[in-house]
C-alpha cells in the first residue's frame, strides 16, 4: 500500500515539461517548434501568407496518401515501409501505359488508378512473401528492395517500346525523365475539383477530399476483424499466434494495402505537381513519407491515422514555409533542402533508437 | 586451519515485500560435493544469484546477511568479482560460441598474449595472441576432464555432453578457482555422459575445489554428494551428511509443509465417466519444458492438476495441445481427434488456455482491457462483430458491456474498461487473461500457473473462482502449477511430470514423501505411468 | 591423378551456389570482352587499375565492422566526409598561409583527418549501440543525416560563424560557403607521383617475388616435414612463371600493354599495409574481442567483455580508414567535388565487398581485393556491353547501378533468411522404430 502512495507523489513531482514530452513525443514537438518559428519569421518578413498557406495545403494533400501507406506496414509489424518505391513504380507504370493508350483527362486518371491498383496488389503480394522470409531485418531489406526495383525499372523505361510523343525523347527510344501531365489534361485535375478561394487562399478541395476519404477508409479497416488481427500480430506476434491468427497471411494483406496506397499516392502526388519523374525519381521517396508519419507521433511499431494527418501537415508545412524564407535570407542557396535532410533523417534515426530488441 | 571454504551467514532476500530467502546459514567445505535440493521457488536460484553478485539482486534492494570465503568477509557486487574470488558457475544453458574452437571458448576474454612494439604504445589490448600457450592450457583442462577431443575442434555440432564438459573446462581453467556451482548439470545428458560427469565432479572435489551440486535427481545426489542441504519456501530445512539420510527422507523434507491449504469440502458436483480429453504419447518441443511422451485421460467435470519440478515438462503439455510450441502425438477431444500445431483448431473446438507467460503470450500489454478480453472470441468465434457482408466491424458497444460485466464478476481493479492492461497489477492482469478465456465459453479450460506473482489474498480468490466455475457450470479444468499446495487444494487428481513423462498420479491427500519422490523421479509405487484408470 | 580429381571435386554444386555472385561478375567481364570487340585491353587495364587504387582502401575499411557483428557499414560515407573536411581545411590554409609542397600537404591531410574521423566515428559507434539489431539501416540513414550536417557546415557555417577570406579560391564569391568544386592544386597525385613504375615492369617484379616466396615456402614446409600439395605447388609455379614470361615479352616487344597507366607504388604499398594491418589486428586481443562480440554479444558480455566499447572501437577504426581512403581517392582525381564526391561511396564499396564473396557476417582481405577488381570490371564493361549489344551505352550505366543495388539487396536477404531459418524451433526427428514394435 505504502509503495503505491509513494509512486503517486513522485508522479506529481515530475516536471510539466517531461510529461508534455511524454504525451506528445519529442519529434513532434521539435518540428512543431521549428514550424511555428518559421511561420512567425515569415509574418515578420512580410511574406505573402495566403500564398504560403495555399502552398502548404497543396503539399499537405499531395503527400498525404504516401504517408498513409506507412500505417498498415507499421501496424503489421514490418516497420515503416521503406520499400514505398515499389508501390510508386506501380503507379508510374500505370501512368505510362495510360498515356500510351492515348487517354486524357479524368478518363486517363481513373484508368491509371485502376491499373495501378492491380499492379500494386500483385507487387504487394510478392513483396509481402519476401518480407515474411526476412523477419527482423525488414527495414534494411525494404530499402534495398525499393532501390533495386527503381534501378531495374530504369532499364525498362529506357528500352520501353512506347511510342507516345508525350513521353519519348525527340530522337531514339526510351522515355524521358520528366513527363508533363498538362499535355494529357491531367495536371492538377483533383486539385481543381471543387476548389475554392477564401481570403486569398486556394483550397485544393478535390485532392483534400480524396486524402481524407482514404484516411477514413484506413481508420475503418483497422476497426474490422482483419484489421484488429493485423494490429495484434504486429504488437505481439506470440499472442496473436496463440489466438489462432495467421500472422504471415496478415502481413501480406497489410503490405498489399500499403503498396496500393503507394501506387495511388503517387498518382495524387504527380497530378498535383503537374508531372511525374521516372528513372531515379522514386529512389528516395520513401524517406520523407517515413519521417512524416514519425513526426506525427508514430514509432516503428505503432501508427495511427491521426499521426499521418498531424505529421504530414507539420513536416510538409515546415518544408514549404521554409523554402521562400531561406531564399530570402540566403539567396541562391538550398537551406531548405539541407534542413529537410537533417530533420528528416534525424527523426528516422531517433525512431530507430527506440526500436526494441536485437542484440544476441 | 578451517576446512570451510564458503559460508553463508544469515542470508535473507526480499523481492517487493515478498520474502524469498530467510535466515540461511550454510557452510561449504573444501573438497566437498554439497548437494542443494529444493522445489521450484524454494530459493536456490536466488541464493546462487546472491553468491554471484548478479545485477538482479542489487537493483532490487540487495540482500541481508553476509558471505565469507575462507573466513574472510567478502562483498560480491558483480559476476566479474565472483570470478575474481574463485567462484565459477556451470550454467544450464551453454554459453559457448559455436563458431569458435574449444580453446577459444575456454579462453574467451582471458586470452594469453605477448607484448609487441605496438602494444607498448597503444595498450594491452593490442598484444598478440599466443595460440600455442592457450592450446596447451586448454589441453590440460580437457585432460582433467578425461576428454580426448582435439582442443582446436570447432564447438559447432558437438554433442551436448561434450559441450557440458567444455563449459566445465572453461571454469577450471580459471586460475584460483575455489568453488564451482553446477545447476542441474545432468538434465541434458545421457546415462553414460551423466556417469562421466559425476566422476569428473569427484575428481575435481579431490583437488580441493568445493562443489555446490543443484539437482533434483535423488539417485545422483545419493551417489556422489558428501552432504545435502534442503531448502523449502526460502528457509533452510536441514543440512545433513548424505550417508545419514535417504531418498525418502529427502523427498519428504523437500515437499512437507506445516501449513496446508484448506480443501473446501463441497462435493456437490458430479464427475461423469465420459472422457472429455484423451492424450496419448504427446511430445512437445518447448524450450526448457520438453514433453517426451505424456499420457492422460481427463473426465468431464473434473479438475486435474499437473505438477512437477521446473524444467521437467509440465508447462509443455498445455502449450503443446494449444499449438503454441511444436507438438506431436494423439489428442482426442470430445471424441474427435484434435489436430496439433493448430491454435485455431484447438480454440474453435472449445478449448481455452490461460498461459503461464502472462505478459508475453497472454496479453497485449499496450491495449485495453476490452480488446484483451474479447480478442480471441472475436477472431475465432466471430463474436462482438457487426457483419456488413464485405467487412466485419467491431461492435464497440457490446464489447464495452461485456467487458464491464467481466470486470464486475472477476473483481478486476481498474480505472475503466479502456485502461491499458500493461498498467494493471499482476493479479488483475491474470484476471484479464482469465476473462478472455471465459469469454470464449470453453468446454475445457487449461490454466497454467494461475496464481504466479499474485499476492496471498488474491491467490485464494482466483482458486475459489476456478472451483466455482467447475461446480456451477461443470467446466472441466486442467490446471498446471509449480505450487503443490494449490494443486492439492482444488484438484481431484494430480499428475506429476518428470523428465517429460508422467511419473505418476496421486490423490491430493497423498503423503509428502510420495509427492517428493515422484517429483524427483523415483517412483513411489502409486499408479504407474499412465493416467488411464 | 587422384589429387587432381580431388581438386576438381571441390568445384561441386555447393561451391558454385556459395560463390554465385563472384562467378556472375567474372562471367559478365568475360562476356564483355567477347562482345565489345573494339575494347583495347590497355584501356581496360588502365581504368581498372585506377579504380582499384582509388577504391581498395575504402573497401578494406569495411572489414572490421563486419567481423565485429555490425554488418555492412554504410556509414563509411561519414568517414569520407571527414577526409574531405580535412582536405578543405588544408587547402584553405595552404593557399593562404602554409605554402607547403604537395607531399607535406598530403601528410597534413592524413593527420588532420584522424581526429575528425575518430570523433565522428565515436558518435556513429554510440549510435549503433543505441540501434542494436538495426545497425545497417541506421548506418544508411546516418550517412544521409551526416550529409545534411556536412552541407550545412560548408554552406552556412563557413563564412558566417567561421570567418574566411571571401576572395579565397575555394570560397564562394559572396564570402559564404565553400565552392562546388575545389582545385586540388599540389595535392593532385601527391600520393601517386611519389614513385611510379610502368605497369608491366610492376607485373614482372611482383610475379617474380611471389614465385620466389612460393618456392621458399614449399621448401621450408618440406624441410619441416609438413607435406604440401605437389599439384597445387606446380600449378602456382606454372601460373607465376607464365605471368613473368608474359610480362617480359610485353616489355621486350613494347606491346600495347606498356601503355597501361603506371603503377603508383606508394599507394599500392599503403593498400598492402592496410591488408597487413587487417590481418595483424585479428591476431591481437582486440581482434579476438571483435570476433567474440561479432559471434555473440550475449556470451561476450557474460564473459566480461565490454561489448559497447568494443563495437565503438570497431566503428572508429573503420571511419578513420575510410577518411584516409577518401583522401587517397580524391588525390587521384584533379578536383574535389565538394558536395558529391562521397555520395555513392558507401553503396559502391559495400557492393564491391559483397561481389568478392563476403557476406553480412563474414569478410576477408582477399574478398575485399577481389571484389574491388570484379565490381569495377563490371562497372567499366557495362556501358561497353550496352553500346555493343543494344546500341545504348546509357543502358549499361543504368544496368550497373541496378547490379550494385541488387547485389546488396540479395546479400541482406540471404543473411536475414538464414537467420530466420536457424531460429525456428522444430521437433526432434522421429526416433528410429525397432522392428516388431
Amino acid at each position: 500500500m505504502s509503495v503505491k502512495i509513494a509512486k503517486k507523489n513522485n508522479g506529481v513531482k515530475r516536471g510539466l515539461a517531461a510529461s508534455i514530452i511524454d504525451k506528445i513525443g519529442l519529434p513532434t514537438l521539435i518540428i512543431a517548434a521549428f514550424f511555428a518559428a518559421v511561420m512567425i519569421t515569415a509574418v515578420v518578413l512580410k511574406q505573402s501568407i495566403p500564398v504560403l498557406i495555399s502552398d502548404i495545403l497543396r503539399r499537405f494533400g499531395m503527400n498525404g496518401v504516401l504517408v498513409l501507406a506507412m500505417v498498415p506496414a507499421i501496424r503489421s509489424g514490418t516497420g515503416p515501409n521503406f520499400a514505398l518505391p515499389v508501390g510508386i513504380i506501380c503507379g508510374l507504370l500505370a501512368w505510362t501505359i495510360g498515356i500510351e493508350m492515348g487517354l486524357t483527362g479524368i478518363k486517363l486518371v481513373l484508368v491509371v488508378a485502376l491499373m495501378a491498383t492491380v499492379f500494386a496488389v500483385i507487387a504487394g503480394y510478392l513483396y509481402g512473401r519476401l518480407l515474411n522470409a526476412v523477419k527482423g531485418a525488414e527495414m534494411a531489406i525494404a530499402t534495398y528492395t525499393g532501390f533495386s526495383i527503381v534501378g531495374f525499372m530504369a532499364l525498362v523505361w529506357l528500352i520501353a517500346p512506347f511510342k507516345s510523343k508525350q513521353m519519348g525523347w525527340m530522337m531514339g527510344s526510351g522515355l524521358r525523365e520528366t513527363i508533363k501531365l498538362e499535355g494529357v489534361g491531367a495536371a492538377q485535375i483533383f486539385n481543381k475539383f471543387l476548389s475554392f478561394e477564401v481570403l486569398g487562399i486556394t483550397v485544393p478541395t478535390g485532392m483534400l477530399l480524396i486524402f481524407f476519404a482514404f484516411c477514413l477508409l484506413i481508420w475503418l479497416f483497422f476497426r474490422t476483424k482483419t484489421g484488429i488481427a493485423i494490429t495484434a500480430g504486429g504488437n505481439n506476434p506470440e499472442f496473436a499466434a496463440a489466438s489462432g491468427i495467421n500472422i504471415d497471411r496478415n502481413r501480406i494483406i497489410a503490405n498489399i494495402i500499403s503498396t496500393v496506397l503507394g501506387a495511388l499516392g503517387i498518382i495524387i502526388y504527380s497530378q498535383s505537381y503537374g508531372y511525374f519523374q521516372l528513372y531515379s525519381g522514386p529512389l528516395m521517396m520513401a524517406f520523407p513519407a517515413v519521417a512524416g508519419v514519425l513526426i506525427g507521433g508514430a514509432t516503428a511499431s505503432k501508427a495511427n491515422v491521426s499521426h499521418v494527418i498531424i505529421g504530414t501537415f507539420l513536416f510538409q508545412g515546415l518544408l514549404t514555409a521554409s523554402a521562400p524564407l531561406a531564399n530570402q535570407l540566403f539567396e541562391g542557396s538550398d537551406l531548405s533542402e539541407i534542413l529537410r535532410m537533417v530533420l528528416q533523417n534525424g527523426i528516422i534515426l531517433y525512431a530507430l533508437t527506440q526500436v526494441k530488441g536485437g542484440g544476441k | 586451519m578451517s576446512d570451510i571454504l564458503l559460508s553463508f551467514r544469515n542470508i535473507a532476500k526480499e523481492f517487493s515485500g515478498n520474502r524469498v530467502l530467510n535466515n540461511i546459514n550454510l557452510d561449504i567445505k573444501k573438497g566437498e560435493i554439497h548437494a542443494l535440493i529444493g522445489e521450484n521457488g524454494a530459493g536456490k536460484s536466488t541464493l546462487m544469484n546472491i553468491l554471484f553478485g548478479m545485477p538482479v539482486i542489487h537493483t532490487t534492494g540487495g540482500f541481508e546477511g553476509s558471505i565469507e570465503i575462507e573466513g574472510e568477509k567478502v562483498q560480491i557486487t558483480s559476476p566479474h568479482e565472483a570470478m575474481a574470488r574463485g567462484i565459477g558457475m556451470v550454467h544450464q544453458e551453454f554459453m559457448l560460441i559455436p563458431g569458435y574452437t574449444i580453446t577459444e571458448n575456454i579462453k574467451i576474454n582471458r586470452e594469453l598474449t605477448n607484448p609487441n612494439p605496438i602494444s607498448r604504445i597503444f595498450g594491452k589490448q593490442l598484444e598478440t595472441l599466443d595460440m600455442k600457450r592457450m592450446n596447451a592450457d586448454a589441453r590440460k583442462a580437457l585432460d582433467i576432464m578425461g576428454m580426448d577431443i582435439e582442443e582446436y575442434t570447432m564447438v559447432e555440432g558437438l554433442p551436448v555432453g561434450h559441450m557440458q564438459f567444455i563449459e566445465i573446462a572453461r571454469e577450471i581453467d580459471k586460475s584460483g578457482v575455489k568453488l564451482l556451482v553446477f545447476d542441474e548439470p545432468t538434465a541434458v545428458l545421457t546415462e553414460s555422459e551423466t556417469q562421466n560427469l559425476l566422476s569428473v565432479l569427484e575428481k575435481l572435489a579431490a583437488t580441493g575445489i568445493g562443489i555446490i551440486f543443484i539437482s533434483h535427481r535423488l539417485d545422483e545426489v545419493m551417489q556422489v554428494s558428501h552432504r545435502v542441504t534442503i531448502l523449502r519456501d526460502g528457509e533452510l530445512v536441514v543440512t545433513k551428511p548424505t550417508e545419514d539420510t535417504n531418498k525418502h527422507e529427502i523427498a519428504e523434507l523437500m515437499v512437507g509443509r506445516k501449513v496446508i491449504m484448506e480443501r473446501s469440502g463441497s462435493d456437490k458436483r458430479k464427475i461423469s465417466d465420459d472422457i472429455i480429453l484423451s492424450i496419448r504419447n504427446l511430445e512437445v518441443k518447448m524450450p526448457g519444458e520438453e514433453v517426451k511422451g505424456f499420457n492422460l485421460e481427463v473426465r468431464k467435470g473434473e479438475i486435474v492438476g499437473i505438477g512437477g519440478l521446473a524444467g521437467q515438462g509440465k508447462l509443455g503439455v498445455a502449450n503443446g495441445i494449444m499449438g503454441i510450441f511444436p507438438a506431436r502425438g494423439e489428442v482426442i477431444f470430445e471424441g474427435r481427434p484434435l489436430e496439433l500445431n493448430n491454435p485455431k483448431g484447438a480454440l474453435a473446438a472449445g478449448l481455452a488456455f490461460v498461459s503461464e507467460d502472462r505478459k508475453g503470450v497472454g496479453l497485449l500489454l499496450d491495449d485495453s482491457i476490452e480488446l484483451n478480453t474479447v480478442f480471441t472470441s472475436m477472431q475465432i468465434h466471430n463474436q462482438f462483430l457487426i457483419n456488413l457482408g464485405f467487412a466485419k466491424f467491431m461492435n464497440a458497444r457490446r464489447i464495452r458491456r461485456h467487458t464491464q460485466a467481466m470486470i464486475n464478476d472477476l473483481d478486476i481493479r481498474c480505472t475503466s474498461s479502456k485502461q491499458k492492461v500493461g498498467s494493471l497489477s499482476g493479479g488483475n492482469q491474470q484476471k484479464v487473461c482469465l476473462a478472455r478465456a471465459l469469454t470464449q465459453n470453453p468446454k475445457l479450460l487449461l490454466v497454467s500457473e494461475p496464481t504466479r506473482g499474485i499476492d496471498v489474498g488474491a491467490k485464494k480468490l482466483v482458486l475459489d473462482l476456478l472451483k466455482k466455475l467447475n461446480e456451477e457450470q461443470g467446466l472441466t479444468i486442467v490446471m498446471t502449477s509449480s505450487e503443490l499446495a494449490e494443486l492439492r487444494s482444488i484438484c481431484d487428481r494430480i499428475v506429476i511430470v518428470c523428465e517429460g513423462k508422467v511419473e505418476g498420479i496421486l490423490p491430493p491427500d497423498a503423503s509428502n514423501t510420495e509427492f517428493g519422490l515422484m517429483m524427483s523421479g523415483s517412483r513411489a509405487g502409486s499408479q504407474q505411468g499412465d493416467g488411464i484408470a | 591423378m587422384k589429387k587432381a580429381k580431388g581438386l576438381l571435386a571441390r568445384f561441386n554444386t555447393s561451391y558454385l551456389i556459395d560463390n554465385i555472385v563472384p562467378i556472375i561478375f567474372i562471367g559478365f567481364t568475360l562476356a564483355g570482352f567477347i562482345v565489345a570487340k573494339g575494347l583495347p585491353i590497355n584501356f581496360f587495364l588502365s581504368e581498372l587499375s585506377s579504380r582499384f587504387y582509388r577504391n581498395a582502401f575504402l573497401v578494406l575499411s569495411l572489414l572490421i565492422p563486419v567481423i565485429a557483428g555490425l554488418g555492412l557499414n554504410f556509414g563509411i560515407v561519414i568517414g569520407a566526409m571527414s577526409g574531405q573536411l580535412a582536405i578543405l581545411i588544408v587547402r584553405y590554409l595552404s593557399i593562404d598561409y602554409l605554402h607547403l609542397s604537395g607531399t607535406w600537404e598530403l601528410i597534413l591531410c592524413f593527420a588532420l583527418a584522424l581526429p575528425i574521423a575518430a570523433f565522428v566515428g565515436f558518435l556513429t559507434g554510440r549510435l549503433f549501440n543505441k540501434t542494436r539489431g538495426q545497425e545497417m539501416i541506421a548506418s544508411l540513414i546516418a550517412g544521409f543525416f551526416a550529409n545534411g550536417v556536412y552541407q550545412f557546415l560548408l554552406l552556412f557555417v563557413v563564412g558566417v560563424i567561421i570567418p574566411v577570406r571571401a576572395t579565397h579560391p575555394i570560397i564562394k564569391p559572396d564570402g559564404v560557403g565553400v565552392r562546388m568544386t575545389v582545385d586540388m592544386g599540389g595535392l593532385h597525385y601527391a600520393l601517386d607521383r611519389i614513385f611510379r613504375v610502368p605497369f608491366m615492369w610492376a607485373v614482372l617484379v611482383v610475379s617474380l617475388l611471389v614465385l620466389a616466396l612460393v618456392v621458399v615456402m614449399y621448401l621450408v614446409r618440406r624441410k619441416r616435414g609438413q607435406q604440401g600439395s605437389l599439384v597445387s605447388f606446380i600449378i602456382k609455379v606454372a601460373l607465376l612463371a607464365g605471368l613473368a614470361c608474359f610480362s617480359l615479352y610485353s616489355i621486350a616487344t613494347n606491346s600495347r600493354l606498356m601503355y597501361v597507366r603506371q603503377v603508383p607504388v606508394v599507394t599500392v604499398i599503403l593498400i598492402a599495409l592496410l591488408c597487413v594491418f587487417n590481418e595483424l589486428i585479428m591476431k591481437t586481443k582486440l581482434g579476438q574481442d571483435f570476433r567474440s562480440v561479432g559471434q555473440s554479444q550475449h556470451i561476450a558480455a557474460a564473459n566480461g567483455i565490454n561489448v559497447d566499447r568494443t563495437r565503438v572501437i570497431a566503428v572508429v577504426i573503420s571511419t578513420v580508414l575510410a577518411a584516409w581512403g577518401q583522401i587517397a581517392y580524391v588525390q587521384d582525381m584533379g578536383t574535389l567535388n565538394v558536395y558529391g564526391a562521397h555520395s555513392q561511396i558507401g553503396m559502391f564499396s559495400v557492393a564491391a565487398l559483397l561481389v568478392g564473396g563476403a557476406s553480412v557476417r563474414k569478410a576477408t582481405v582477399p574478398q575485399a581485393l577481389i571484389g574491388t577488381l570484379l565490381f569495377h570490371s563490371m562497372f567499366i564493361m557495362s556501358p561497353e556491353i550496352g553500346k555493343a549489344v543494344f546500341g545504348n551505352a546509357l543502358l549499361g550505366e543504368y544496368f550497373r547501378t541496378f547490379m550494385a543495388y541488387g547485389v546488396i539487396g540479395l546479400a541482406l536477404g540471404i543473411y536475414a533468411w538464414n537467420a530466420n531459418r536457424k531460429s525456428r524451433i522444430t521437433l526432434d526427428p522421429e526416433p528410429v522404430k525397432e522392428a516388431n514394435s
